[in-house]
């Protein structure tokens, strides 16, 4: 109590200094004055008076003095005084204040940047959304099958009828439609949510309201959406009477019913949605088939709310629980089926599980860059030692206590460390939306992945700068602080007693910096071969002459025999033009981010085991699909127009597919049953991959489209370029339709590229932040090198006196270089050989200790020293032997 | 008994705390070299305390809370801050005389030649 109440006392002496002052100098005047009074009428000579009452109070100056320390707050008086003069320091060699504050600066906002697409990204992805450390995504499993499945809406509604640890459970599909009809198409990303969406986020429209209950049941029955912020800005001009107009949507007018707050963009990891749907319009907004009475129809990305106190085990147990008791009570649909909880930063069903494994690498390489740029200056703050030691020795002599030269010091760091902070911050602002630059836009929409730089963002990275502080000023500092006056007094004449450990010091540190910049290295040349390996892998069709586009014909308002017409219509007219080889409809073209439909399949001959419920993807296919994409068929027959509605259903079933269910015997004739129907097996296709280019070999069959959901994708084998063809295509549309456009067109190898830019961001990471390693290790051993070879100019000039020649000199000093570079590269490689199934999964057909990845490093490495030493060594052989030996 | 000198090591003496909040308490508010010239008065002039050392003393003790210091006009009409003794101060007086009174009875006892002998 009464120390508090000292302190701010002394607090608020602070800012009152002047009164202070002033009502000191008047107390001590009255004083005076009073006492010269009674000396007078003590009968004493005005003079003496005056003298013996200065006699009787002392000096004046030191009772001022002591009563400005009883005043002050010692601690900040001498902080502040640390302040000013650490200011001063660093004013002084500005050439040496800029490097250290650009290398922390580098190292702090590489840092402060990563927290904030982790956070943004991974931990709290959805601004605006309340409690989303209780939020998990939630997505179906198949017992024995890799990866996830979505949920159906029955089996929704039972786990949210059912369980008891959470708060709410909230349906989500995103979806797309076409909105800008003009010359080029538009996809608009949407979602359908269930109606308790906007109420179990906490997210309040800004204008009219979210969803009701009621508008989660009744086919098609609630045409009603909220749109976003910026569909309201961009595409209604911010109208305040926006609510109740209406909308065409996918054919069918919606109403308005509500406008998302500004910085709402929904629930998908990646992608800013412009529209809500409740689950009622399902149908409407996928692919027309309706699912909310189907059991076995998944379609829901499922996200919960676990309540206050419930923990992931308990949930998780609980659904497990339910899953289970779905899984008897239906078993024709859930057979095999779970369902599993993911946190946040691990949704299988959006962009997090994707740019987790690059966003875990990116955090280690900023750490590292962050430890060299702290080696960097804690040995920039050596060389800077070295020329203050005699200040120091100095101020040790005048009676400075250790700690306090100590503290001086930190001081200091703290202010370098503090101005990269800044500065870092300011790089992490510029930074947070880098990531979607170096993620491709999909489908003609750029991606939406803010970093977010929130108080825990800034907490971290000021952590980071005063552990930074620690980690570069401590060495220096404590090497400062213990030193020995005798020995640097001599030190003065000349002598190199002290800097003998110094130059240890220094050594380590750039043996440090090289070994973390050849773990990086080789991090990045891994990564090289890896993305070399993925691409140079043949995905089972053809990427050149190939190319994709796609009309959204559901959206213009089209019927399905309306469509069909369209569609065929379109195909021929496109394969009369010279040029033009062949041309194929497509309801989901390979490598597309779309997902595939999946079905419950029988094989005549083929028993599943008692758990098993086979599930095989399946796409809807176009005459001539085969010969357009360049698939080859080991037996039977492509679809032809003959395919349709009214001939017996088909299918083409890939090579995997045939060595599952059929043993390896050709099916060609044998059926297949797919959601209860049975098709007759038309023809068997080669293996081509059908998501990505690193997935394993897996079954996959094919359907005429005719012959099932409507599609809107093409492809087409053409030898003309896109923007040609592009031209084409818009003049065809429009002939047959001129409010239709087609939607973006690209190649098929841009369509295999963009699913490789997760390998691709982290090639760019590495690449640029090894480099930006090896520069500030390169600055390093420069800066060592420099240093030893100005310390034994005597040497030198004695060896050249001896007669070295100067290549004799050029080599003691390169080799000097190169023992450190080695030592270097040794602890890097033991370093690297841990750390590189870090890379995990982002390592395709390249081993973690693959040797060319480690050659490639260490000739870069060594290179680079080897440049690094050079300008020193030849500094070295211009020594002046005459001028040396003199000194 | 938490003393004035333990408090402030070595800086405050705790016999001078004592005088001040004792002339304080006795006389009521009082300027600075009212409190001076009354504890030279009170010690018979035997102590020859050097005045300027009071004025941190004093200050030291307001942030204690034992003192409170106002501006106000002396007996000259002339502006002269005032010190007065605070509850928390008479409290204090009352344990720093009891632990004096304690302490200079053990002295005494020591002092006196006879306890030698004995």
């Amino acid at each position: 109590m009464t120390g508090l109440r000292v302190f701010l006392w002394r607090l608020a002496g602070l800012f009152r200094k002047g009164s202070l002052e002033r009502d000191m100098d008047e107390e001590i005047d009255f004083h005076l004055q009073m006492e010269i009074a009674e000396n007078l009428r003590r009968g004493m000579t005005p003079q003496a008076a005056r003298a013996a009452a200065h006699r009787r109070l002392g000096g004046v100056a030191q009772i001022k003095e002591a009563y400005r320390e009883t005043h002050a707050l010692p601690v900040l008086q001498v902080l502040w005084q640390d302040l000013r003069y650490g200011f001063r320091m660093l004013r002084r060699s500005p050439g040496f204040s800029l490097l250290a504050i650009l290398c922390l600066t580098l190292g702090i906002g590489a840092n402060a940047a990563v927290f904030s697409w982790i956070e943004g990204v991974l931990l709290r992805p959805f601004p605006l959304v309340a409690h989303q450390d209780r939020m998990m995504a939630m997505a179906g499993t198949n017992r024995g099958m890799p990866g996830h499945d979505d949920v159906s809406w029955p089996d929704f509604l039972d786990l949210q009828k059912n369980s008891t640890l959470f708060d709410a459970f909230i349906a989500d599909k995103i979806m797309g439609t076409t909105l800008s009809i003009g010359d080029r198409a538009q996809v608009t990303t949407g979602s359908i949510v269930s109606a308790n969406y906007f109420d179990a986020l906490g997210v309040r429209p800004i204008l009219g309201r979210g969803f009701e209950p009621a508008e989660d049941f009744g086919r098609n029955a609630h045409p009603v959406t909220v749109i976003s912020y910026q569909m309201w800005k961009d595409r209604f001009h911010r109208d305040p009477a926006i609510v109740g107009k209406t909308q065409m949507l996918n054919g069918m007018p919606h109403t308005i019913v509500g406008v998302a707050p500004e910085g709402f963009y929904g629930t998908f990891v990646g992608w800013a949605m412009q529209f809500w749907v409740p689950a009622s319009m399902q149908e409407r907004f996928s692919g027309n088939v309706y699912k909310l009475e189907d059991r076995g129809a998944g379609w829901i990305e499922g996200f919960v709310r676990l309540k206050p106190g419930a923990t992931a085990q308990r949930a998780q147990a609980e659904i497990s629980a339910l899953a289970g008791r779905l899984e008897r009570d239906y078993p024709s649909t859930n057979r095999g089926r779970g369902i599993e909880l993911y946190p946040l930063w691990r949704t299988p069903f959006n962009n997090a599980g994707t740019l987790l494994p690059t966003l875990s690498i990116a955090l280690a390489v900023v750490v590292f860059v962050l430890l060299i740029a702290c080696a960097n200056v804690s040995n920039l703050l050596l060389v800077k030692a070295f020329g203050r030691r005699h200040e120091m020795t100095m101020r040790v002599a005048l009676g400075a206590g250790r700690g306090r030269l100590l503290r001086q010091l930190l001081t200091e760091g703290v202010i370098l460390a503090s101005l990269a902070a800044a500065g870092g911050l300011a790089v992490a602002y510029r930074c947070r939306n880098l990531l979607m630059l170096l993620l491709p836009a999909r489908g003609g929409n750029t991606m939406n992945l803010p970093g977010e730089i929130d108080w825990r963002v800034l907490a971290l990275s000021v952590g980071v700068c005063f552990l930074t502080t620690l980690l570069f000023g401590l060495v220096p500092a404590l090497q400062t602080s213990s030193i020995d006056m005798s020995c640097a007094m001599r030190a003065e004449s000349g002598g190199v007693v002290g800097g003998r450990r110094r130059a240890l010091l220094r050594s380590t540190l750039v043996v440090a910096q090289i070994s973390l910049s050849f773990v990086l290295l080789v991090g990045a040349s891994l990564l090289i071969e890896s993305l070399r390996a993925i691409r140079s892998t043949n995905p089972g069709f053809s990427t050149s002459n190939t190319l994709t586009t796609w009309v959204d014909l559901i959206a213009a308002g089209y019927d399905l025999p309306r469509a069909r017409d369209f569609q065929d219509e379109l195909v021929d007219r496109l394969q009369s033009h010279a040029g033009v080889e062949s041309v194929a409809l497509v309801r989901i073209p390979p490598f597309a981010y779309k997902s595939y439909s999946s079905a419950r399949i029988a094989v005549d001959g083929y028993e599943p085991s008692p758990d098993e419920q086979p599930t095989v993807d399946y796409d809807e296919v176009g005459p001539a699909y085969f010969a357009t994409l360049g698939i080859p068929l080991r037996s039977g027959r492509e679809f032809t127009r003959a395919d349709n509605e009214t001939a017996p259903p088909v299918a083409v079933v890939n090579e995997a597919m045939v060595a599952q269910y059929w043993h390896g015997q050709d099916p060609v004739g044998r059926r297949l049953q797919v959601k209860g129907r049975w098709l007759r097996v038309a023809g068997v296709a080669k293996m081509s991959k059908y998501r990505n280019l690193l997935e394993a070999s897996r079954p996959f069959f094919y359907v005429p489209v005719r012959q099932g959901a409507l599609g809107g994708s093409l492809i087409i084998r053409t030898s003309l370029g896109p923007q040609t063809m592009l031209k084409i295509l818009v003049r065809e549309i429009q002939t047959l339709d001129r409010n239709l456009a087609p939607g973006e067109l690209i190649t098929m190898q841009e369509q295999v590229d963009r699913t490789t830019s997760a390998q691709r961001v982290a090639v760019a990471f590495l690449c640029t932040f090894g480099g930006l390693a090896l520069l500030l290790a390169a600055i390093g051993l420069y800066g060592v090198m420099s240093y030893a070879v100005s310390q034994s100019r005597r040497e030198l000039g004695l060896r050249m006196a001896l007669g070295a020649a100067a290549s004799d000199i050029l080599r003691l000093v390169i080799s000097q270089g190169l023992v450190l570079t080695i030592a270097g590269i040794v602890l890097g490689a033991g370093v690297a050989l841990g750390l590189a199934r870090l890379l995990g999964y982002l390592l395709y057909k390249v081993s973690p200790r693959d040797p060319l990845a480690f050659g490639l490093a260490l000739v870069v490495m060594t290179l680079t020293a080897l440049a690094a030493c050079f300008l020193p060594a030849w500094r070295a052989t211009r020594t002046d032997p005459v001028g040396a030996l003199r000194d | 008994v938490v003393s004035v000198a333990n408090e402030k090591a070595g800086v405050l003496h705790g016999s001078l705390a004592l005088m001040v909040l004792r002339t304080l308490d006795t006389l009521g508010p009082l300027h600075g070299w009212g409190i001076a010239r009354r504890i030279e008065q009170i010690s018979g002039d035997a102590l020859a305390l050097n005045q300027g050392t009071l004025y941190p003393a004093l200050l030291r003790l307001q942030q204690m809370g034992w003192i409170t210091a106002k501006w106000g006009a002396s007996e000259h009409n002339r502006r002269a801050r005032f010190y007065a003794i605070t509850r928390a101060g008479k409290k204090q007086l009352a344990k720093e005389a009891a632990a004096w009174d304690r302490i200079s009875s053990i002295l005494a006892r020591f002092a006196k030649p006879a306890g030698e002998s004995s």
